[in-house]
């Protein structure tokens, strides 16, 4: 008990909504602009991360960001509209106003991963955290080998950004890979479990990281099949989620065993969270 | 979370009143100062303590007190919900049927019977039930009576354009917040506040006494253990049952409860 | 120092601008409550105490401290049952305006700390001021503390700080501490703020035997405690952390739902329980919010809430999660075990769940991973 504490109340910045895209009936994507320009120059992010979004007199949800972090001009979220907050923010219209603290936690361990062929394993919404992770290696295609993008979701119409993944499916070395449980009329991909898409990704297992996010039980199975076709389970990565509500480890909602999912995740290797993801409840 | 929201600039309110003593209309009517702010932000078209007389306009938001508990009851609740967007139930009789539904496990004939000498002039259902018993309803506001802070946090959160937040916690945590002292612990009493849904504030401990579970079970209860701790304090199974069928004697995991002490 | 310079100290500190708390009888409990004169603590008073039953009762020495601990360590005056954090306008224009919303909070004094209280401030200094992230208003409330700890002469059947290493003596982090004999008090200063306070009350040396009987009577009370939690290498198979994350399908968990009310009660008792829930509270004329944070617990539904489902939706997950994350992963976070054996746990139970009890049905035996 020396200095005097900082202010640290994680106060949010005002930002404003600069545009608003309806992606299916009950997700919709935000695009928002801190309103304190000096703020909005020096907001950076790693993919994976996340922001906590409020709603005024309502509260506060995190939300991963998917914008490319290459992108300074706004700050890119997508939002299924499910709870009270998320319901209040699917209302809302460019020009009105939300608060911003951001961004938290660890992102996608993209340094250590530079050279190798990259496998994107994703379920539902899951691939909001990961999309912009594809944005960076678009970026950077060179430092990196083959791309394998596997998205899987219940319904067809919970696909959400169609025509990306038709445009990821044309790029060279790039492998698209989509399954909807319940297929429909002019559904063009897979009817089925995402599970048995694995199979057909081609990548070197050797020299190949793995990134998955999604329904925990598509997660473990994704792992199971992974680490089976020769991956190392130290190039295996996961974000995992659970109820934030400070989002700075300190309100223990989000505690995994010993981590904060907020602080110390979102993104895990799978060595940290294999042994309590075999138990439901944690 | 299917609850419709409002986003008109003002909504139009009406309180309605079915089987009940009045009691979380008074959650209103308490507000003071802040029913004049309230008054600013919604437009209050039906509540008939208040002055306002018009239940058959239509409205936004429909508040409604009581259980239905006669054949006139089931039409009016019928042209309500028709004629509003939402409907909020508010109160242990709304929700749960109220204290008068302690005639729904006796002879309500007979008591007729016994008390009126022109029992043929009454005219009342054999049971009371709640609203959501016969229409659907929006959003339930547990408690006998509801509280003022319960009810501006709903109309709040209407306003926002959001649902209102369930709060269904048990009353231990309000208990704990405001640093009481546990009355079961420290005195013995049946304290129903491990069962009963959070929202008074731990009024009654606050008091030195039991709660006695008049704002209905909360979520995740464990009335068995519960009822075996109450065993252990000393009480007869008849006390047990009466623990449970009390202001809210027919929700349904109290109902249970005490029909598994009576089986015991 | 005498008996009868006990309100001396407390009227020194009340001299000195400190808001002083102590123990007050309420509700037929120990709590701590703000001191309105310095002669009024309760003497003669001890803490029956079982699993779900806490009865005051006499203390044929009359001493003023023979109370074991009451419903509440200090973690109310640190870590707010309920408090601001920030505070949102509508400016004329309609935008909104954010502010942090900080406590003021006057000096506080203490009086009655007991070890296993100091143990969990400790444990509660490291959640909430951890270095990078130190939360202002905990560390605000922090600041102004004066502790006045006493040590325990008198255990209760609850107590078991003796195996968690954390009582029953004071060590460390108190400002003075107190140990309540027949003749008087043998005072120590655990900083140079209370070194100050204690100059300004002129007291004589502590004799050797006066010392020597404070800590007899710290043995003994230590030697007085029935229950226990295994030590680190008590248990056959490991320490305590890594049998218990051994045991994450033993029956016991199924047997504990049956009994466990999921109130949360452990939680809010337990002084090193950090978790809190936030939540907005809107004014009624649509033009400010404030975003407030109040004690939350791990047995509630929002705790494991995930957008629409639920993580740990039955009492056997929410036991689990509070049992493993306080004698197992917290060791992960913290570098210890989460509790410090002041067995409030077990007392304001309400239906008297015995946590020790519970560790050892959990022990022993095969693993169920």
């Amino acid at each position: 008990m020396t200095a005097k504490p900082a202010i640290d109340a994680g106060v949010p910045h005002a930002a404003t909504v600069v545009a608003r895209t309806q992606e299916s009936p009950s997700i919709f994507t935000l695009q928002l602009r801190l309103d304190d320009a000096a703020a909005q120059a020096a907001y950076r992010f790693a993919p994976g991360q996340f922001n906590m979004l409020y709603l005024y007199g309502v509260g506060e949800v995190p939300i991963s960001i998917m914008s490319d972090p290459g992108d300074q001009g706004s700050i890119g979220h997508t939002i299924r509209a499910i709870g009270r907050v998320t319901q209040g923010l699917s209302s809302l219209q460019p020009g009105d106003q939300v608060g911003l603290r951001g961004p938290f936690g660890r992102g996608w361990p993209l340094q250590e991963i530079g050279g190798h062929d990259l496998v994107l394993v994703t379920g539902g919404l899951g691939c909001a955290p990961v999309v912009s992770v594809i944005h960076y290696v678009l970026r950077r295609r060179e430092r990196f080998g083959k791309l394998v993008i596997i998205q899987g979701v219940k319904h067809a119409e919970d696909l959400i950004w169609r025509e990306q993944y038709d445009h990821w499916a044309t790029l060279p070395d790039t492998q698209v890979l989509v399954a909807a449980n319940e297929g429909g009329a002019l559904w063009p991909w897979h009817v089925g479990r995402v599970t048995e898409l694995f199979s057909m990704a081609r990548f070197n297992p050797e020299r190949a990281a793995a990134m998955m996010c999604g329904p925990e039980g598509m997660m473990r199975a994704a792992a199971e099949s992974l680490l089976q076709r020769g991956l190392p389970e130290s190039r295996l990565f996961l974000s995992m989620e659970r109820n934030m509500q400070c989002a700075v480890g300190r309100c223990g909602h989000c505690q995994l065993g010993g981590s904060f999912v907020c602080r110390d995740g979102p993104v895990f290797s799978w060595g940290q969270v294999k042994s309590l993801l075999a138990h439901r409840g944690f | 979370m299917s609850t419709p929201t409002v986003h008109s600039i003002k909504p139009r309110v009406a309180v309605h009143k079915f089987s009940s003593c009045d009691g979380c209309q008074l959650a209103f009517l308490n507000l003071g100062e802040e029913l004049l702010v309230l008054a600013e932000r919604v437009e209050l078209v039906h509540f008939a303590e208040a002055g306002a007389l018009d239940p058959d306009t239509e409205v936004d938001v429909a508040f409604v007190e009581g259980s239905l508990s006669t054949p006139e009851d089931i039409e009016r609740i019928q042209h309500i919900r028709q004629h509003c967007r939402m409907l909020i139930a508010i109160g242990a009789c709304a929700t749960s049927g109220g204290i008068q539904a302690l005639r729904n496990s006796a002879n309500g004939a007979e008591w007729v019977a016994q008390i009126y000498s022109h029992p043929d002039a009454i005219s009342s259902l054999e049971r009371s039930t709640p609203i959501a018993s016969q229409v659907k309803v929006d959003f339930e506001l547990w408690g006998c009576p509801v509280s003022s802070s319960q009810i501006l946090a709903v109309v709040n959160s209407l306003l926002l354009g959001v649902a209102p937040h369930d709060n269904a916690d048990k009353v231990c945590t309000e208990c704990k917040r405001r640093n009481l002292t546990c009355v079961m612990v420290s005195h013995g009493v049946a304290c129903m506040g491990p069962v009963t849904r959070a929202g008074c504030g731990a009024l009654c401990p606050s008091m030195g006494r039991d709660c006695y579970g008049c704002y209905g079970p909360a979520e995740n209860t464990n009335t068995d253990a519960l009822a075996a701790q109450f065993r252990a304090l000393g009480l007869t199974p008849q006390a047990i049952v009466q623990r449970f069928q009390s202001i809210n004697s027919q929700a349904p995991v109290f109902l249970a409860a005490a029909n598994k002490v009576k089986t015991r | 120092m005498p008996v009868a310079q006990l309100d001396t100290l407390v009227a020194t500190l009340m001299a000195q601008a400190y808001e002083c708390h102590g123990p007050v009888v309420e509700n037929g409990a120990i709590v701590m409550r703000e001191l309105a004169v310095p002669d009024g603590l309760p003497r003669g008073l001890q803490a029956e105490q079982a699993p779900g039953h806490y009865r005051l009762t006499r203390d044929p020495l009359n001493r003023y401290f023979a109370w074991a601990n009451g419903p509440q360590a200090i973690k109310p005056q640190v870590f707010a049952p309920k408090e601001s954090m920030w505070r949102v306008e509508r400016d004329a224009a309609g935008a909104l305006q954010f502010a942090a919303v900080l406590p003021e909070i006057p000096k506080q004094a203490i009086i009655g700390v007991r070890a296993c209280d100091l143990a969990a401030l400790a444990l509660q200094d490291a959640h909430f001021l951890r270095d990078g992230r130190r939360d202002a208003h905990y560390a605000q409330r922090r600041e102004q503390l004066f502790l006045v700890a006493v040590q325990c002469a008198v255990p209760a059947s609850t107590c078991f700080c003796a195996s968690t290493g954390d009582g029953p003596t004071p060590t460390t982090g108190y400002d003075i501490s107190l140990a309540e004999l027949a003749e008087g008090f043998v005072v120590v200063a655990g900083s140079d703020k209370g070194a100050a306070v204690l100059g300004a009350l002129n007291l004589s040396r502590a004799t050797p035997q006066q010392i020597d009987a404070a800590q007899q009577q710290g043995q003994a009370a230590a030697a007085s405690q029935t229950r226990s939690l295994p030590g680190r290498l008590s248990l056959s198979g490991g320490n305590l952390r890594d049998v218990l994350m051994s045991q994450l399908e033993h029956p016991r968990w199924d047997d504990v739902a049956t009994r466990c009310l999921a109130c949360g009660n452990c939680t809010a008792v337990c002084p090193t329980c950090f978790c809190h829930a936030e939540m907005d509270v809107p004014s009624l004329d649509g033009q400010a919010s404030e975003h407030e944070r109040k004690w939350d617990s791990c047995f509630g539904e929002s705790h494991g809430h995930l957008h629409g489902t639920n993580v740990r939706p039955d009492i056997r997950g929410r036991y689990r999660q509070w049992l493993t994350h306080k004698l197992a992963t917290w060791n992960d976070q913290f570098g210890r075990s989460g509790c410090v054996g002041c067995g409030r746990c077990i007392a304001w139970c309400p239906v008297g769940i015995d946590l020790t009890e519970e560790v050892a049905a959990l022990t022993t035996g095969e693993a169920h991973t």
